[in-house]
């Protein structure tokens, strides 16, 4: 089944035109936000396919910057969220893109300050639900469905076991989890999906487990 | 789960004498673990967005684009001052549906049902047949169980999309979905709910999902207004001993199959249909010409 609650039939509450082209693509943005942790100093949009063409009309534009300014779905200052960037000077632009991609509806979003950047690439992927497809040059697959801890950390044995124990002595449980590297013995990155959103303490308490780099939540 | 097509959930309804929308509820309990009081609560919420979107659809509102808006305040216009030849009740419907398919045009606050660009059907028809009815807070929200419960046997089964399944998908399912909660508030069976999403839909099939310029503005706004009044005929005649010749999972079949045989131009691209008339061009032009000149 691939609607389970009744509340992916009625709902979600958003603001319009489209659950794909505005819902969908606010979330990409959103997450973008909550994993930077902090308002960036400037934003770069990347569009592909159905997005590249018609993000003006479906406000696909405003929605992917008003999820970087920490906007809900249902934020009616969405419509305005280019305005309400320039005001706080963040600076924002968007390249349309040619390049063939495997979802029509892709986004590469790209936000920084002057302490660091980030990077992913979101699809939109109908009624109003999104995935992350990359972060920071890392292949993943985020549902956004439940909430999900993000742990970069090095590549060395014992440092998935002490993230898992300490989420197991929290008595949190793994719904899903993937574990990618860019290179054997360097950088890696964990997804963790959980039944439950979990505190900032438990983040702290992971960041400071052995060849742990950063940790950052995505809430449901 | 407690059902997976109509024949289950109606089936089920009457062996434990339950409606609609409380084996919906219970459902929902029960696969998202949550309470009664949640469950209904979030339902309530929804509910509340919708009154505010028609409520701001009525006032009149104009979409970004220009190409839609000001005309829920036409009709209910005409309503006041005239005796509307399909009745009063049905032009308030299609108003309303109208009035919430603008707003989500201008980029306004709705609730998605099943999708942003059909989301005018069910609150269109629940707050017209609501003069009527007089129903309940409570049976308002259970109006929107009902809806989901169809929506989702539809979602599970065929599909909601546009994309995926040509405006049948979207606005059909819309429609349908309205259709059976219309007759649970009306006082009718569960079977006869069926009977009326059945009817609906078959007079949906085959619609295509040709928006204008890519947006959801023409022809999605007054696609709703004809889901609503479609609903509601289909309503009366369920409620009147009416039947549905083919059963209404079979229906549904239909409507995913006719989907999946649907030329791509016709399914959300603006590649066919009303999109590539030389209107529809010229105005997909305007649309986009002036927005690249501010660049």
């Amino acid at each position: 089944m691939k609607f389970k609650s009744v509340f992916d039939i009625i709902g979600p509450v958003m603001i319009g035109p489209s659950s794909s082209h505005t819902a969908g693509a606010a979330r990409i943005g959103r997450v973008a936000r909550t994993l930077f942790g902090r308002e960036p100093k400037w934003v770069t949009v990347h569009l592909y396919g159905s997005f590249a063409k018609t993000y003006k009309g479906h406000g696909t534009d405003v929605a992917i910057v008003g999820g970087v300014l920490d906007f809900e779905t249902w934020d009616t200052r969405i419509s305005t969220s280019l305005d309400l960037a320039k005001e706080k000077g963040i600076k924002v632009r968007f390249e349309v893109e040619d390049a063939h991609t495997d979802h029509p509806n892709t986004a590469r979003v790209r936000i920084g300050d002057e302490q660091g950047d980030l990077e992913l690439v979101g699809i939109s992927i109908g009624g109003g639900k999104a995935e992350i497809t990359e972060l920071n040059g890392f292949e993943l697959r985020l549902s956004g469905n439940h909430p999900a801890i993000l742990v970069m950390h090095n590549d060395r044995f014992g440092s998935i076991a002490s993230v898992t124990q300490t989420l197991a002595k929290h008595e949190i449980n793994i719904g899903h989890m993937e574990v990618s590297r860019k290179e054997m013995g360097k950088e890696a990155l964990m997804v963790i999906e959980v039944d439950q959103n979990v505190s900032d303490d438990l983040l702290r308490e992971l960041e400071s487990c052995d060849h742990i780099l950063q940790v950052a939540k995505v809430v449901d | 789960m407690l059902f997976r097509n109509v024949a289950e959930l109606i089936e089920r309804c009457e062996s434990e004498g339950v409606s609609i929308s409380e084996l919906m509820i219970q459902q929902e309990m029960a696969v998202r673990e949550r309470s009664r009081e949640e469950v209904f609560g979030q339902m309530e919420e929804n509910l509340k967005v919708m009154e505010d979107a028609v409520e701001e659809g009525l006032k009149g509102v104009r979409s970004h684009s220009g190409l839609t808006g000001g005309d829920a305040v036409l009709i209910q216009n005409y309503i006041q001052n005239h005796t509307p030849l399909s009745g009063n009740l049905l032009m308030d419907a299609v108003s309303k549906a109208v009035a919430t398919n603008e707003v989500n045009a201008a980029m306004g606050t709705i609730c998605a049902t099943p999708t942003a660009g059909s989301a005018g059907c069910v609150p269109g028809t629940l707050f017209a047949v609501k003069n009527q009815l007089k129903p309940t807070r409570e049976q308002m929200v259970r109006y929107l169980f009902t809806s989901g419960a169809f929506g989702f046997v539809v979602a599970n089964n065929a599909s909601i999309s546009g994309a995926a399944g040509g405006c049948q998908a979207e606005v059909g399912s819309a429609a349908g979905m309205a259709a059976a909660a219309i007759v649970e508030m009306a006082g009718g069976t569960p079977a006869q709910s069926a009977e009326a999403m059945a009817i609906t839909l078959k007079n949906m099939l085959g619609l295509v999902c040709d928006p204008v310029a890519g947006l959801v503005e023409v022809p999605c706004v007054k696609r709703n207004a004809m889901g609503a009044s479609n609903a509601v005929v289909a309503a009366d005649m369920a409620l009147a001993g009416v039947t549905s010749r083919i059963p209404c999972d079979e229906v549904i079949d239909a409507m995913y199959k006719i989907g999946q045989t649907m030329p791509v131009a016709l399914r959300e691209t603006a590649q066919g249909g009303l999109a590539a008339t030389p209107t529809g061009r010229e105005l997909e032009a305007k649309v986009y010409g002036i927005n690249l000149k501010s660049e």
